[in-house]
């Protein structure tokens, strides 16, 4: 349905369950990806599984100056980035009041700086091209809070509020910006939930089950194509309904 | 008119979409021209890409005028 023939995607996190999916479902529509991560194994592995159109580009976003070489590495290997995807993020989840500096800092380091370093980093690219779309992994925590994660929404709900600065500063361009914000989804990290975790957490969902990471890529891929190209600012929940915003 | 004016003028023309005569030494790019904070952006990084040049932020924002960076692409290719 969505066509991104000709189109090059560079993805953070592509490691991860959620930015892996993301990055297969850009390329199923005929995207050219590049896939960024701190471990270079599942990126090889995702690139061979990919076969054709999929470069690897190992990152470490903690590190100001490999953010910077990102997008001219992409930039280089692919011709260009037309759609980036920010997705690779972390956590170190504690009490607000035994929260330290460092936990607090890495995590907007990564989170949000890096978003905002990538971000600069591609646009003088897609001006000239009149042509961009900039899809950042928000969470559904950024907009209501979570305990022992101040640090995590804070990350995340500042990411939505720099999308919507930069979606007004560039639309003009036809670059959008936009947010997808994923509720509880079943990756690697939520597997290690205990049952009964689970079943708390599914109390909350309406749907009444986990995301599954193809649902959020396909709200990138909506996000990415051709068709999206009035839709800018917003943020795309993907929740199962256990957050109606 | 030297070779850079002549190089400048056309990119302003091209990417403001003014006529040619209005861009005169003393022609503001937003007030004159109808440039946004954005056109100013984009008109920098032209410059430097047609003159292969780095123009710092501290003085992109000087160059306010035709004659501005007539001058400044000047004295620093």
């Amino acid at each position: 349905m969505f066509d991104l023939t000709g189109k090059n995607a560079l993805v953070t996190g592509a490691s991860g369950g959620i930015g892996g999916e993301i990055a297969r479902k850009l390329h199923a529509a005929g995207a050219t990806v590049a896939l960024s991560g701190t471990r270079e194994a599942p990126l090889e592995a995702l690139a061979s599984e990919l076969g054709s159109r999929a470069h690897v580009l190992t990152c470490n976003l903690s590190d100001a100056a490999s953010v910077e070489a990102l997008p001219k590495a992409a930039a280089a290997a692919m011709g260009s980035v037309d759609v980036l995807v920010n997705n690779a993020g972390i956590t170190r989840d504690n009490l607000f009041m035994r929260m330290s500096d460092d936990e607090w800092a890495s995590v907007l380091e990564v989170n949000l700086t890096s978003t905002f370093r990538l971000c600069r980093g591609v646009l003088r690219g897609m001006m000239k091209a009149r042509w961009g779309r900039i899809v950042n992994i928000s969470s559904v925590v950024g907009t209501t809070g979570n305990p022992g994660q101040a640090n995590y929404a804070a990350s995340k709900a500042g990411m939505v509020g720099m999308s919507k600065s930069l979606a007004y500063e560039v639309a003009s361009r036809g670059i959008t910006v936009n947010c997808v914000a994923p509720g509880f989804i079943t990756t690697a990290m939520t597997e290690k939930l205990t049952d009964d975790q689970k079943a708390k957490i599914l109390t909350q969902v309406p749907a009444g089950r986990m995301g599954d990471v193809n649902e959020i890529a396909s709200a990138c891929l909506y996000l990415a194509s051709p068709e999206a190209g009035y839709v800018t600012g917003t943020t795309l929940h993907v929740n199962g309904g256990m957050a109606m915003i | 008119m030297s070779d850079i004016a002549d190089r400048v003028k056309k990119i302003v023309v091209e990417h403001l979409g003014v006529e040619e005569d209005k861009v005169v030494e003393n022609a503001s790019f937003i007030d004159d021209l109808g440039a946004d904070s954005l056109d100013t952006v984009e008109l920098v990084m032209a410059f430097e890409e047609e003159f292969g040049i780095e123009i710092p932020d501290d003085a992109a924002e000087t160059i306010q005028t035709f004659g501005d960076a007539v001058k400044f692409i000047s004295s620093a290719s």
